[in-house]
């Protein structure tokens, strides 16, 4: 009997490798398909977010059956609420992409903000690093590496301040460029929102492992450190 | 908090075979603690040596500090019975003298050789209520004991440990004989008793020690594992170990 309990442990650890593999490849085609403007691509996308959210209902299920037949403890206790919590942050983030998909729907033009499709790209191949880093932290229990995933959401904050002056910047030089102009200050919020939910991936991890609740968003623990960040190195 | 129990570098041995390898536990005045651990870790065995029940056992040898309060349990002076009036002890299959509810309850006084009848009711009602079975047998109380239910019969039990006034009272496996409500009343008795008494007790049941004990110790082969507060141990053990055995995973 405590075999199975094992055994499904794993199964729906499994799962939730499987849900983050897909949602960073989510992130993947959406920015692919905003820079690009790739309006089926972005269809695509829309169509197939329902797929992450029923894996996650499934894993919620399962874990909720496991918590109810098994009443686990301790270390397998945590391992079932990790899986529930961080997963619920792994569907919200799929959610993310799919409404940057969403976006891209709205653009009705054929202009686009060149620096900016640059600077949403640099925001995603960070973002996409953080959360395949976040993967590996959490298949090791390695709370250390979570805790430096954590700190990179400085960075990824740092991004969407300059990516949204670039846009703000655009609006008041092309007043006709202010309608596509939101859409991407949409996108570069949507990648920072990106960014929390992967601190709560790390958050889970640690609570995984120590069984502590803690805060790691780095912006949150130090409010004024994006600023100093921005002074110190502007770029 | 203060301590009321203390035991320092437990050990026991069947003949030769030790069968507790030298542990320390501080028990705190009015909590309930548990102990934890497989059949045949010791539990029971040392729940025993704490009012000196393994005295009874031939080729039985404890060596180890027991101390309640400033005194030694185990001192040669120890006047057993008044040791076992302050240290009471519930059974596994409730007990009950043969007699009637009455006479079980009042059992301990007229030993003591308490003969007057005010003093004799009082302490029987004031402590059948204590043990929450007051209502259920008020109308009943000459009637023989053996004649209640399971769950009836360990509150009885429990009322004529009571009587005496213990300061701890010793529980193995009070429940196991009972079906859930009962046991659940009994739960509820001893978050009640707790207030007066300090209750130590062995459970082979995990989700009880976890809802009513303030510490609980886990021993495993006459080792005693990790002994940490109950919401610690159910959540982030120190141990491998005990999150294993507390998860079934044992073996």
């Amino acid at each position: 009997m405590s075999q199975t309990f094992n055994d499904k442990l794993k199964v729906l650890q499994k799962t939730y490798m499987k849900m983050g593999i897909n949602v960073s490849d989510q992130i993947y085609q959406s920015i692919k398909a905003f820079t690009e403007n790739d309006q089926k691509l972005a269809t695509e996308i829309v169509n197939r977010d329902s797929k992450v959210n029923d894996e996650e209902v499934d894993l919620e299920k399962e874990a909720l059956n496991l918590i109810a037949l098994r009443q686990p403890v301790a270390s397998n206790f945590r391992s079932i609420i990790t899986l529930l919590k961080a997963s619920s942050d792994l569907e919200r983030i799929g959610d993310h992409a799919s409404s940057i998909a969403r976006e891209t729907l709205r653009i009705n033009t054929e202009s686009r903000i060149p620096e900016v499709n640059e600077a949403i790209n640099q925001m995603a191949l960070k973002i996409r690093g953080m959360l395949e880093s976040s993967l590996d932290a959490y298949v090791h229990s390695d709370q250390e590496a979570a805790k430096l995933v954590a700190q990179e959401d400085i960075l990824i904050d740092k991004k969407f301040v300059l990516a949204k002056n670039l846009i703000v910047s655009e609006m008041e030089k092309n007043n006709d460029k202010i309608e596509l102009a939101t859409i991407y200050l949409m996108v570069v919020r949507y990648l920072e929102r990106i960014g929390d939910h992967i601190v709560n991936l790390s958050e889970w991890i640690v609570y995984n492992a120590t069984g502590k609740i803690v805060e790691l968003n780095p912006g949150k623990i130090e409010p004024e450190l994006i600023a100093k960040e921005l002074k110190n190195n502007p770029k | 908090m203060t301590s009321i129990l203390k035991t320092e570098n437990v050990h026991l041995y069947y003949g030769e075979k030790e069968a507790l390898h030298g542990f320390d536990i501080e028990f705190e005045q009015n909590e309930i603690t548990a102990l934890i651990g497989p059949s045949g870790c010791g539990k029971s065995t040392f729940l025993r040596c704490l009012n000196r029940m393994n005295d009874l056992r031939n080729n039985t040898t404890v060596t180890g500090s027991f101390k309640i309060g400033d005194r030694d349990i185990y001192a040669p002076t120890t006047d057993m019975t008044e040791l076992r009036k302050e240290i009471g002890m519930v059974f596994q299959q409730p007990n009950p003298f043969p007699f009637s509810v009455y006479d079980n309850v009042a059992y301990g006084l007229r030993i003591a050789g308490v003969k007057d009848k005010k003093v004799l009711d009082e302490v029987v009602e004031k402590s059948l209520k204590q043990a929450a079975v007051w209502d259920e047998v008020k109308d009943d109380l000459n009637k023989n004991a053996l004649s209640f239910s399971g769950g009836q019969q360990q509150r009885i039990c429990i009322a004529r440990v009571l009587a005496v006034k213990p300061k701890i009272i010793l529980m193995d496996e009070p429940t196991s004989a009972l079906d859930p409500i009962s046991s659940a009343k009994i739960e509820d008795t001893l978050l009640e008793l707790k207030k007066d008494f300090t209750i130590i007790i062995v459970t082979h049941n995990m989700q009880q020690a976890s809802r009513i004990a303030d510490k609980t110790a886990f021993m495993l082969n006459g080792d005693l594992i990790e002994y940490n507060k109950t919401s610690k141990m159910f959540l982030n053990p120190d141990k491998q170990q005990t999150s294993d055995y507390l998860n079934g995973e044992f073996g």
